[in-house]
Protein backbone atom coordinates (compact mmCIF):
# COMPACT_ATOMS: atom_id res chain seq x y z
CA UNK A 1 0.00 0.00 0.00
CA UNK A 2 1.34 3.44 -0.85
CA UNK A 3 2.91 5.07 2.19
CA UNK A 4 3.00 1.84 4.14
CA UNK A 5 6.16 0.66 2.44
CA UNK A 6 8.11 3.92 2.82
CA UNK A 7 11.63 3.01 3.79
CA UNK A 8 12.15 6.32 5.55
CA UNK A 9 15.56 6.72 3.99
CA UNK A 10 16.76 10.16 4.89
CA UNK A 11 13.42 11.21 6.36
CA UNK A 12 13.77 11.61 10.11
CA UNK A 13 10.75 11.49 12.37
CA UNK A 14 10.31 15.28 12.37
CA UNK A 15 10.21 15.35 8.61
CA UNK A 16 7.63 12.55 8.59
CA UNK A 17 5.46 14.42 11.07
CA UNK A 18 5.60 17.53 8.88
CA UNK A 19 4.93 15.74 5.61
CA UNK A 20 1.65 16.41 3.81
CA UNK A 21 -0.77 13.56 3.53
CA UNK A 22 -0.87 11.21 0.54
CA UNK A 23 -4.04 9.66 -0.87
CA UNK A 24 -6.90 9.17 1.66
CA UNK A 25 -7.67 5.89 -0.07
CA UNK A 26 -4.42 4.78 -1.72
CA UNK A 27 -5.90 1.70 -3.39
CA UNK A 28 -8.81 3.35 -5.19
CA UNK A 29 -7.26 6.76 -5.77
CA UNK A 30 -4.10 5.33 -7.30
CA UNK A 31 -6.28 3.13 -9.52
CA UNK A 32 -8.27 6.17 -10.67
CA UNK A 33 -5.10 8.18 -11.31
CA UNK A 34 -3.58 5.26 -13.17
CA UNK A 35 -6.49 5.18 -15.59
CA UNK A 36 -5.90 8.89 -16.26
CA UNK A 37 -2.24 8.16 -16.94
CA UNK A 38 -3.11 5.18 -19.14
CA UNK A 39 -5.66 7.23 -21.14
CA UNK A 40 -3.08 9.97 -21.59
CA UNK A 41 -0.32 7.61 -22.73
CA UNK A 42 -2.70 5.73 -25.05
CA UNK A 43 -3.92 8.98 -26.68
CA UNK A 44 -0.88 11.24 -27.04
CA UNK A 45 -1.56 14.95 -26.73
CA UNK A 46 -5.11 14.50 -25.53
CA UNK A 47 -5.80 16.42 -22.32
CA UNK A 48 -7.14 14.28 -19.49
CA UNK A 49 -8.81 15.99 -16.51
CA UNK A 50 -7.91 14.63 -13.09
CA UNK A 51 -10.31 14.97 -10.19
CA UNK A 52 -7.94 15.27 -7.24
CA UNK A 53 -8.05 16.76 -3.76
CA UNK A 54 -4.48 16.45 -2.57
CA UNK A 55 -2.50 18.83 -0.42
CA UNK A 56 1.04 18.65 -1.63
CA UNK A 57 4.23 20.59 -0.90
CA UNK A 58 5.06 23.29 -3.45
CA UNK A 59 6.37 23.41 -6.07
CA UNK A 60 4.74 20.01 -6.59
CA UNK A 61 1.26 20.06 -8.14
CA UNK A 62 -1.55 17.64 -7.27
CA UNK A 63 -1.38 15.90 -10.65
CA UNK A 64 2.38 15.37 -10.38
CA UNK A 65 2.08 14.16 -6.80
CA UNK A 66 -0.77 11.80 -7.74
CA UNK A 67 1.25 10.40 -10.64
CA UNK A 68 4.20 9.87 -8.30
CA UNK A 69 2.03 8.22 -5.62
CA UNK A 70 0.59 5.96 -8.31
CA UNK A 71 3.75 4.89 -10.12
CA UNK A 72 6.78 5.28 -7.86
CA UNK A 73 8.19 2.97 -5.20
CA UNK A 74 11.52 1.54 -4.02
CA UNK A 75 12.07 0.05 -7.49
CA UNK A 76 12.02 3.41 -9.29
CA UNK A 77 15.02 5.74 -8.85
CA UNK A 78 13.75 9.32 -9.11
CA UNK A 79 15.58 12.39 -10.38
CA UNK A 80 14.43 15.85 -9.31
CA UNK A 81 15.37 18.99 -11.18
CA UNK A 82 18.00 21.06 -9.32
CA UNK A 83 15.45 23.59 -8.02
CA UNK A 84 12.98 20.97 -6.78
CA UNK A 85 15.82 18.93 -5.28
CA UNK A 86 16.61 21.76 -2.83
CA UNK A 87 13.03 21.88 -1.49
CA UNK A 88 13.24 19.62 1.52
CA UNK A 89 9.47 19.16 2.10
CA UNK A 90 9.14 17.98 -1.50
CA UNK A 91 11.90 15.35 -1.37
CA UNK A 92 10.69 14.27 2.09
CA UNK A 93 7.16 13.89 0.73
CA UNK A 94 8.28 11.70 -2.15
CA UNK A 95 10.62 9.63 -0.01
CA UNK A 96 8.01 9.12 2.67
CA UNK A 97 4.98 8.35 0.51
CA UNK A 98 6.66 6.57 -2.39
CA UNK A 99 9.79 5.16 -0.76
CA UNK A 100 11.68 5.89 -3.95
CA UNK A 101 15.44 6.47 -3.94
CA UNK A 102 16.48 9.92 -5.18
CA UNK A 103 19.36 9.91 -7.65
CA UNK A 104 21.75 12.69 -8.66
CA UNK A 105 22.65 11.24 -12.05
CA UNK A 106 19.78 11.82 -14.50
CA UNK A 107 20.85 8.80 -16.55
CA UNK A 108 20.11 6.45 -13.63
CA UNK A 109 16.53 7.60 -13.12
CA UNK A 110 13.45 5.55 -14.00
CA UNK A 111 11.35 8.67 -13.38
CA UNK A 112 12.14 12.36 -13.31
CA UNK A 113 10.09 15.21 -11.93
CA UNK A 114 10.68 18.55 -13.59
CA UNK A 115 8.90 21.14 -11.49
CA UNK A 116 9.31 23.95 -14.01
CA UNK A 117 9.79 23.42 -17.76
CA UNK A 118 12.61 25.98 -17.69
CA UNK A 119 14.54 23.42 -15.62
CA UNK A 120 14.15 20.67 -18.22
CA UNK A 121 17.58 19.36 -19.26
CA UNK A 122 18.13 17.98 -22.78
CA UNK A 123 16.03 14.83 -23.20
CA UNK A 124 19.09 12.75 -24.11
CA UNK A 125 20.51 12.99 -20.57
CA UNK A 126 17.86 10.47 -19.50
CA UNK A 127 17.92 6.72 -20.02
CA UNK A 128 16.46 5.78 -23.42
CA UNK A 129 16.74 2.01 -22.91
CA UNK A 130 18.46 -0.22 -25.46
CA UNK A 131 17.21 -1.67 -28.74
CA UNK A 132 16.79 -5.02 -26.96
CA UNK A 133 15.23 -3.53 -23.80
CA UNK A 134 13.67 -0.21 -24.83
CA UNK A 135 11.42 -0.36 -21.75
CA UNK A 136 14.43 0.36 -19.54
CA UNK A 137 13.92 4.02 -20.20
CA UNK A 138 12.92 7.07 -18.20
CA UNK A 139 9.46 8.52 -17.83
CA UNK A 140 9.50 12.29 -17.30
CA UNK A 141 6.82 14.09 -15.30
CA UNK A 142 7.04 17.67 -16.55
CA UNK A 143 5.02 20.35 -14.77
CA UNK A 144 3.62 23.03 -17.03
CA UNK A 145 1.30 25.95 -16.30
CA UNK A 146 -1.01 25.32 -19.21
CA UNK A 147 -1.89 22.58 -21.68
CA UNK A 148 -3.75 23.20 -24.93
CA UNK A 149 -4.88 20.60 -27.44
CA UNK A 150 -6.49 23.01 -29.91
CA UNK A 151 -3.30 24.62 -31.25
CA UNK A 152 0.46 24.19 -31.34
CA UNK A 153 2.47 21.38 -32.88
CA UNK A 154 0.78 18.55 -34.80
CA UNK A 155 1.11 15.05 -33.39
CA UNK A 156 0.62 11.83 -35.35
CA UNK A 157 1.13 8.17 -34.58
CA UNK A 158 -0.20 5.32 -32.43
CA UNK A 159 -3.14 6.42 -30.26
CA UNK A 160 -4.07 9.27 -32.62
CA UNK A 161 -6.82 8.74 -35.19
CA UNK A 162 -5.49 11.26 -37.71
CA UNK A 163 -3.75 14.17 -36.03
CA UNK A 164 -3.73 15.91 -32.66
CA UNK A 165 -2.75 19.51 -31.84
CA UNK A 166 -0.72 20.07 -28.72
CA UNK A 167 0.86 22.94 -26.82
CA UNK A 168 2.37 23.17 -23.35
CA UNK A 169 3.38 26.51 -21.85
CA UNK A 170 6.97 27.38 -21.06
CA UNK A 171 8.88 24.58 -22.77
CA UNK A 172 12.52 25.47 -23.45
CA UNK A 173 13.62 26.49 -26.93
CA UNK A 174 14.73 23.57 -29.02
CA UNK A 175 12.41 21.25 -27.09
CA UNK A 176 10.39 20.08 -30.11
CA UNK A 177 13.51 19.32 -32.09
CA UNK A 178 14.64 17.15 -29.17
CA UNK A 179 11.27 15.41 -29.24
CA UNK A 180 11.75 14.68 -32.93
CA UNK A 181 15.19 13.24 -32.21
CA UNK A 182 13.71 11.21 -29.35
CA UNK A 183 11.13 9.80 -31.76
CA UNK A 184 13.71 9.02 -34.43
CA UNK A 185 15.53 6.77 -31.95
CA UNK A 186 12.45 4.50 -31.66
CA UNK A 187 12.22 1.95 -30.08
CA UNK A 188 14.63 3.70 -27.74
CA UNK A 189 13.53 6.94 -26.15
CA UNK A 190 12.01 8.64 -23.14
CA UNK A 191 8.28 9.07 -22.52
CA UNK A 192 6.80 12.29 -21.16
CA UNK A 193 3.80 13.11 -19.05
CA UNK A 194 2.92 16.81 -18.83
CA UNK A 195 1.25 17.75 -15.57
CA UNK A 196 -0.76 20.97 -15.28
CA UNK A 197 -2.65 21.85 -12.07
CA UNK A 198 -5.63 19.57 -12.71
CA UNK A 199 -4.97 17.92 -16.05
CA UNK A 200 -2.36 15.85 -17.77
CA UNK A 201 -1.28 14.88 -21.29
CA UNK A 202 1.38 12.47 -22.48
CA UNK A 203 3.91 12.31 -25.27
CA UNK A 204 5.37 8.82 -25.73
CA UNK A 205 8.39 8.18 -27.94
CA UNK A 206 6.12 6.68 -30.63
CA UNK A 207 4.58 10.07 -31.47
CA UNK A 208 5.73 11.98 -34.55
CA UNK A 209 5.81 15.76 -34.21
CA UNK A 210 5.35 18.31 -36.95
CA UNK A 211 6.41 21.78 -35.78
CA UNK B 1 -1.25 -21.88 -3.71
CA UNK B 2 -2.77 -20.91 -0.37
CA UNK B 3 -6.23 -21.97 0.73
CA UNK B 4 -7.30 -18.31 0.70
CA UNK B 5 -6.09 -18.00 -2.86
CA UNK B 6 -8.06 -21.08 -3.86
CA UNK B 7 -11.15 -19.62 -2.28
CA UNK B 8 -10.71 -16.40 -4.26
CA UNK B 9 -10.32 -18.06 -7.59
CA UNK B 10 -11.29 -21.54 -8.34
CA UNK B 11 -14.77 -22.06 -6.97
CA UNK B 12 -17.06 -21.90 -9.93
CA UNK B 13 -20.67 -21.36 -9.09
CA UNK B 14 -22.56 -22.01 -12.32
CA UNK B 15 -25.64 -20.19 -11.09
CA UNK B 16 -23.69 -16.94 -11.01
CA UNK B 17 -23.17 -16.44 -14.73
CA UNK B 18 -23.49 -12.67 -14.81
CA UNK B 19 -21.97 -12.08 -11.39
CA UNK B 20 -24.83 -10.53 -9.45
CA UNK B 21 -23.91 -7.51 -7.36
CA UNK B 22 -22.96 -8.17 -3.75
CA UNK B 23 -22.53 -5.88 -0.78
CA UNK B 24 -18.94 -4.97 -1.67
CA UNK B 25 -15.59 -6.55 -2.43
CA UNK B 26 -14.56 -9.43 -0.20
CA UNK B 27 -12.68 -7.76 2.69
CA UNK B 28 -10.27 -10.70 2.95
CA UNK B 29 -8.44 -9.58 -0.18
CA UNK B 30 -6.87 -6.36 -1.39
CA UNK B 31 -9.03 -4.73 -4.09
CA UNK B 32 -8.62 -6.86 -7.24
CA UNK B 33 -6.52 -9.37 -5.27
CA UNK B 34 -3.03 -8.10 -6.21
CA UNK B 35 -1.01 -6.16 -3.64
CA UNK B 36 -0.35 -2.52 -4.42
CA UNK B 37 3.36 -2.97 -5.11
CA UNK B 38 2.60 -5.62 -7.73
CA UNK B 39 -0.04 -3.39 -9.32
CA UNK B 40 2.45 -0.51 -9.56
CA UNK B 41 5.01 -2.76 -11.24
CA UNK B 42 2.42 -4.04 -13.74
CA UNK B 43 1.03 -0.53 -14.29
CA UNK B 44 4.50 0.75 -15.16
CA UNK B 45 5.02 -2.19 -17.55
CA UNK B 46 1.69 -1.44 -19.28
CA UNK B 47 2.62 2.23 -19.77
CA UNK B 48 5.92 1.22 -21.39
CA UNK B 49 4.05 -1.31 -23.53
CA UNK B 50 1.69 1.43 -24.72
CA UNK B 51 4.62 3.76 -25.45
CA UNK B 52 6.38 1.03 -27.50
CA UNK B 53 3.53 -0.62 -29.45
CA UNK B 54 4.03 -4.35 -30.02
CA UNK B 55 7.17 -4.64 -27.85
CA UNK B 56 7.02 -7.34 -25.16
CA UNK B 57 7.75 -5.77 -21.76
CA UNK B 58 9.11 -8.25 -19.19
CA UNK B 59 7.31 -8.16 -15.85
CA UNK B 60 7.49 -10.11 -12.57
CA UNK B 61 4.37 -12.23 -13.00
CA UNK B 62 2.73 -13.22 -9.71
CA UNK B 63 1.16 -16.52 -8.74
CA UNK B 64 -2.57 -16.17 -9.16
CA UNK B 65 -5.34 -18.27 -7.60
CA UNK B 66 -5.81 -20.18 -10.85
CA UNK B 67 -3.47 -22.35 -12.88
CA UNK B 68 -1.31 -21.06 -15.75
CA UNK B 69 -3.29 -21.60 -18.89
CA UNK B 70 -6.30 -20.03 -17.20
CA UNK B 71 -5.27 -16.57 -18.29
CA UNK B 72 -3.16 -15.48 -15.35
CA UNK B 73 -1.43 -12.85 -17.50
CA UNK B 74 -4.69 -11.31 -18.63
CA UNK B 75 -6.05 -11.52 -15.10
CA UNK B 76 -3.05 -9.61 -13.72
CA UNK B 77 -3.43 -6.91 -16.38
CA UNK B 78 -7.15 -6.55 -15.66
CA UNK B 79 -6.53 -6.56 -11.89
CA UNK B 80 -4.03 -3.72 -12.30
CA UNK B 81 -6.35 -1.45 -14.29
CA UNK B 82 -9.84 -2.26 -12.98
CA UNK B 83 -11.73 0.14 -10.70
CA UNK B 84 -15.12 0.22 -8.99
CA UNK B 85 -16.72 2.13 -11.88
CA UNK B 86 -15.75 -0.41 -14.53
CA UNK B 87 -18.15 -2.84 -16.18
CA UNK B 88 -16.42 -6.11 -16.96
CA UNK B 89 -17.10 -8.68 -19.67
CA UNK B 90 -15.11 -11.92 -19.83
CA UNK B 91 -15.16 -14.23 -22.85
CA UNK B 92 -13.53 -17.51 -23.71
CA UNK B 93 -13.64 -18.51 -27.40
CA UNK B 94 -16.32 -15.84 -27.82
CA UNK B 95 -18.63 -17.19 -25.10
CA UNK B 96 -19.42 -15.65 -21.70
CA UNK B 97 -20.57 -18.89 -20.08
CA UNK B 98 -17.63 -21.29 -20.33
CA UNK B 99 -15.93 -22.45 -17.12
CA UNK B 100 -12.88 -20.29 -17.73
CA UNK B 101 -14.88 -17.12 -18.40
CA UNK B 102 -17.26 -17.72 -15.48
CA UNK B 103 -14.37 -18.42 -13.12
CA UNK B 104 -12.49 -15.23 -14.04
CA UNK B 105 -15.64 -13.13 -13.89
CA UNK B 106 -16.46 -14.47 -10.43
CA UNK B 107 -12.89 -13.83 -9.30
CA UNK B 108 -13.29 -10.15 -10.15
CA UNK B 109 -16.79 -9.88 -8.71
CA UNK B 110 -15.50 -11.36 -5.47
CA UNK B 111 -12.39 -9.20 -5.23
CA UNK B 112 -13.76 -5.91 -6.65
CA UNK B 113 -17.57 -6.12 -6.55
CA UNK B 114 -17.45 -4.65 -10.05
CA UNK B 115 -20.50 -4.73 -12.31
CA UNK B 116 -20.36 -7.36 -15.05
CA UNK B 117 -22.11 -7.75 -18.38
CA UNK B 118 -22.30 -10.08 -21.34
CA UNK B 119 -23.20 -7.22 -23.68
CA UNK B 120 -20.13 -6.10 -25.57
CA UNK B 121 -21.11 -2.42 -25.87
CA UNK B 122 -21.82 -2.09 -22.11
CA UNK B 123 -18.36 -3.24 -21.02
CA UNK B 124 -15.53 -0.83 -20.20
CA UNK B 125 -13.06 -3.72 -19.90
CA UNK B 126 -13.35 -6.93 -21.92
CA UNK B 127 -11.01 -9.76 -20.99
CA UNK B 128 -10.75 -12.36 -23.73
CA UNK B 129 -9.28 -15.69 -24.55
CA UNK B 130 -9.06 -16.55 -28.27
CA UNK B 131 -11.54 -14.09 -29.82
CA UNK B 132 -12.21 -10.44 -30.53
CA UNK B 133 -15.91 -9.55 -30.23
CA UNK B 134 -17.72 -9.22 -33.56
CA UNK B 135 -19.15 -5.83 -32.58
CA UNK B 136 -16.87 -2.84 -33.15
CA UNK B 137 -15.27 -1.55 -29.94
CA UNK B 138 -15.01 2.12 -28.95
CA UNK B 139 -12.36 4.46 -27.56
CA UNK B 140 -13.95 4.08 -24.12
CA UNK B 141 -13.17 0.36 -23.98
CA UNK B 142 -10.08 -1.68 -23.15
CA UNK B 143 -9.61 -5.18 -24.58
CA UNK B 144 -7.37 -7.44 -22.44
CA UNK B 145 -6.05 -10.59 -24.12
CA UNK B 146 -4.92 -13.74 -22.33
CA UNK B 147 -1.73 -14.85 -24.03
CA UNK B 148 -0.07 -18.27 -23.68
CA UNK B 149 3.04 -17.70 -25.84
CA UNK B 150 3.80 -14.04 -26.53
CA UNK B 151 6.89 -14.54 -28.69
CA UNK B 152 5.90 -14.96 -32.37
CA UNK B 153 9.43 -16.09 -33.23
CA UNK B 154 9.63 -18.73 -30.48
CA UNK B 155 8.83 -21.69 -32.75
CA UNK B 156 11.53 -20.57 -35.15
CA UNK B 157 14.17 -19.64 -32.57
CA UNK B 158 13.99 -21.04 -29.04
CA UNK B 159 16.64 -18.75 -27.52
CA UNK B 160 15.25 -15.59 -25.91
CA UNK B 161 18.57 -13.76 -26.41
CA UNK B 162 18.27 -14.41 -30.15
CA UNK B 163 14.61 -13.46 -30.58
CA UNK B 164 15.27 -10.27 -28.63
CA UNK B 165 18.11 -9.44 -31.05
CA UNK B 166 15.87 -10.21 -34.03
CA UNK B 167 13.21 -7.81 -32.75
CA UNK B 168 15.86 -5.17 -32.01
CA UNK B 169 17.26 -5.37 -35.54
CA UNK B 170 13.92 -5.94 -37.25
CA UNK B 171 15.34 -9.19 -38.67
CA UNK B 172 12.10 -10.90 -39.50
CA UNK B 173 13.23 -12.93 -42.51
CA UNK B 174 12.72 -16.24 -40.65
CA UNK B 175 9.04 -15.46 -40.13
CA UNK B 176 8.54 -14.77 -43.82
CA UNK B 177 10.39 -17.99 -44.66
CA UNK B 178 8.06 -19.91 -42.35
CA UNK B 179 4.95 -18.46 -43.96
CA UNK B 180 6.40 -19.07 -47.42
CA UNK B 181 7.06 -22.70 -46.54
CA UNK B 182 3.32 -22.91 -45.82
CA UNK B 183 2.65 -21.73 -49.34
CA UNK B 184 5.16 -24.18 -50.82
CA UNK B 185 3.56 -27.07 -48.90
CA UNK B 186 -0.13 -26.17 -48.99
CA UNK B 187 -0.44 -23.71 -51.86
CA UNK B 188 -1.59 -21.07 -49.37
CA UNK B 189 -0.62 -19.75 -45.93
CA UNK B 190 -1.95 -22.51 -43.67
CA UNK B 191 -1.50 -20.60 -40.38
CA UNK B 192 -5.03 -19.85 -39.17
CA UNK B 193 -4.52 -19.01 -35.47
CA UNK B 194 -1.99 -16.69 -33.84
CA UNK B 195 -1.30 -15.32 -37.30
CA UNK B 196 1.60 -12.87 -36.92
CA UNK B 197 1.03 -9.14 -37.32
CA UNK B 198 3.27 -6.10 -37.69
CA UNK B 199 2.41 -3.27 -35.33
CA UNK B 200 2.95 0.38 -36.29
CA UNK B 201 5.38 -0.72 -39.01
CA UNK B 202 7.89 -1.96 -36.45
CA UNK B 203 7.44 -4.99 -34.19
CA UNK B 204 6.13 -8.36 -35.30
CA UNK B 205 3.66 -9.45 -32.66
CA UNK B 206 1.66 -12.53 -31.71
CA UNK B 207 -2.03 -11.57 -31.56
CA UNK B 208 -2.60 -14.51 -29.10
CA UNK B 209 -4.40 -17.62 -30.41
CA UNK B 210 -7.25 -15.68 -31.95
CA UNK B 211 -8.37 -16.89 -35.39
CA UNK B 212 -6.85 -14.88 -38.24
CA UNK B 213 -10.46 -13.91 -38.98
CA UNK B 214 -10.04 -11.44 -36.10
CA UNK B 215 -6.76 -9.90 -37.28
CA UNK B 216 -8.35 -7.13 -39.39
CA UNK B 217 -10.31 -5.98 -36.31
CA UNK B 218 -7.01 -5.13 -34.60
CA UNK B 219 -6.09 -2.65 -37.34
CA UNK B 220 -6.87 0.90 -36.20
CA UNK B 221 -9.17 -0.42 -33.47
CA UNK B 222 -10.46 2.57 -31.42
CA UNK B 223 -10.09 0.58 -28.17
CA UNK B 224 -6.81 0.14 -26.32
CA UNK B 225 -5.57 -3.46 -26.63
CA UNK B 226 -3.49 -4.94 -23.78
CA UNK B 227 -1.90 -8.40 -23.79
CA UNK B 228 -0.78 -10.36 -20.72
CA UNK B 229 1.24 -13.60 -20.71
CA UNK B 230 1.49 -14.90 -17.14
CA UNK B 231 3.71 -17.94 -17.47
CA UNK B 232 6.01 -16.19 -19.95
CA UNK B 233 5.98 -12.95 -17.93
CA UNK B 234 5.34 -10.53 -20.77
CA UNK B 235 2.99 -7.59 -21.29
CA UNK B 236 2.45 -5.80 -24.59
CA UNK B 237 0.01 -3.32 -26.03
CA UNK B 238 -1.51 -1.70 -29.10
CA UNK B 239 -2.72 1.89 -28.59
CA UNK B 240 -6.00 2.98 -30.21
CA UNK B 241 -6.01 3.66 -33.97
CA UNK B 242 -2.67 1.90 -34.50
CA UNK B 243 -1.79 0.27 -37.82
CA UNK B 244 -1.73 -3.53 -37.47
CA UNK B 245 -1.00 -5.54 -40.62
CA UNK B 246 -1.06 -9.29 -41.03
CA UNK B 247 2.11 -10.53 -42.71
CA UNK B 248 1.65 -11.67 -46.28
CA UNK B 249 3.19 -11.73 -49.74
CA UNK B 250 2.33 -9.82 -52.90
CA UNK B 251 1.36 -13.01 -54.72
CA UNK B 252 -0.33 -14.48 -51.63
CA UNK B 253 -2.20 -11.65 -49.89
CA UNK B 254 -3.63 -12.16 -46.41
CA UNK B 255 -7.14 -13.58 -46.40
CA UNK B 256 -9.54 -14.34 -43.56
CA UNK B 257 -11.47 -17.58 -43.15
CA UNK B 258 -14.77 -17.78 -44.99
CA UNK B 259 -17.68 -20.15 -44.65
CA UNK B 260 -20.13 -21.44 -47.23
CA UNK B 261 -22.92 -21.41 -44.65
CA UNK B 262 -24.39 -18.79 -42.34
CA UNK B 263 -24.93 -19.13 -38.58
CA UNK B 264 -27.71 -21.68 -38.11
CA UNK B 265 -29.06 -19.86 -35.05
CA UNK B 266 -29.08 -16.17 -36.01
CA UNK B 267 -28.45 -16.33 -39.75
CA UNK B 268 -25.41 -14.03 -39.68
CA UNK B 269 -23.20 -14.47 -42.71
CA UNK B 270 -20.29 -12.30 -41.61
CA UNK B 271 -19.20 -13.82 -38.28
CA UNK B 272 -16.65 -16.39 -37.14
CA UNK B 273 -18.43 -19.75 -36.98
CA UNK B 274 -17.78 -22.75 -34.72
CA UNK B 275 -18.82 -26.22 -35.82
CA UNK B 276 -20.65 -27.76 -32.86
CA UNK B 277 -21.82 -31.31 -32.30
CA UNK B 278 -25.58 -31.33 -31.72
CA UNK B 279 -26.29 -34.96 -30.83
CA UNK B 280 -24.62 -38.33 -30.43
CA UNK B 281 -25.59 -39.35 -33.99
CA UNK B 282 -22.82 -37.15 -35.34
CA UNK B 283 -25.14 -34.23 -36.10
CA UNK B 284 -23.32 -30.93 -36.52
CA UNK B 285 -24.16 -27.32 -37.09
CA UNK B 286 -22.33 -24.04 -37.63
CA UNK B 287 -23.03 -21.26 -35.12
CA UNK B 288 -21.47 -17.91 -34.19
CA UNK B 289 -18.56 -18.26 -31.79
CA UNK B 290 -19.46 -14.83 -30.31
CA UNK B 291 -22.50 -15.83 -28.23
CA UNK B 292 -23.49 -12.28 -27.27
CA UNK B 293 -23.44 -11.16 -30.89
CA UNK B 294 -25.44 -14.25 -31.90
CA UNK B 295 -28.10 -13.62 -29.21
CA UNK B 296 -28.45 -9.95 -30.16
CA UNK B 297 -28.60 -10.72 -33.88
CA UNK B 298 -31.24 -13.34 -33.20
CA UNK B 299 -33.32 -10.91 -31.08
CA UNK B 300 -33.05 -8.25 -33.77
CA UNK B 301 -34.23 -10.72 -36.42
CA UNK B 302 -37.30 -11.76 -34.44
ZN1 LIG C 1 -25.21 -16.50 -34.82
Amino acid sequence: MIGADANGSGADSNAIAATSAGFDNPVLQSQAMYRNLLSAMAQPGRIISCDLSLEVPLPLWPTTAAAALTLLDFDTPLWLDPVAATVLPLSDYLRFHCGCPLVQASGNAAFAIISDPAELPPLNVFAAGTDEYPDRSATLLIQVERLDDSRGVILRGPGIESKQCFQAKGLPSGFWQQVQENHSGFPQGVDMIFCAQDRIAALPRSTQVEV
Amino acid sequence: MTQAAQNAGMQVDQSDVTGEAKAGPDPHYNFAYLDEQTKRMIRRAILKGVAIPGYQVPFASREMPMPYGWGTGGVQVTASIIGPDDVLKVIDQGADDTTNAVSIRQFFVRTTDVETTTHTEEASIIQTRHRIPEQNLSEDQILVYQVPIPEPLRFLEPRESETRKMHALGEYGLMHVKLYEDIATHGHIATTYAYPVKVNGHYIMDPSPTPKFDNPKMHRMPALQLFGAGREKRIYAIPPHTAVYSLDFEDHPFEVQQWEQSCEICGAGDTFLDEVVTDDQGGRMFVCSDSDHCNRHQEAAE
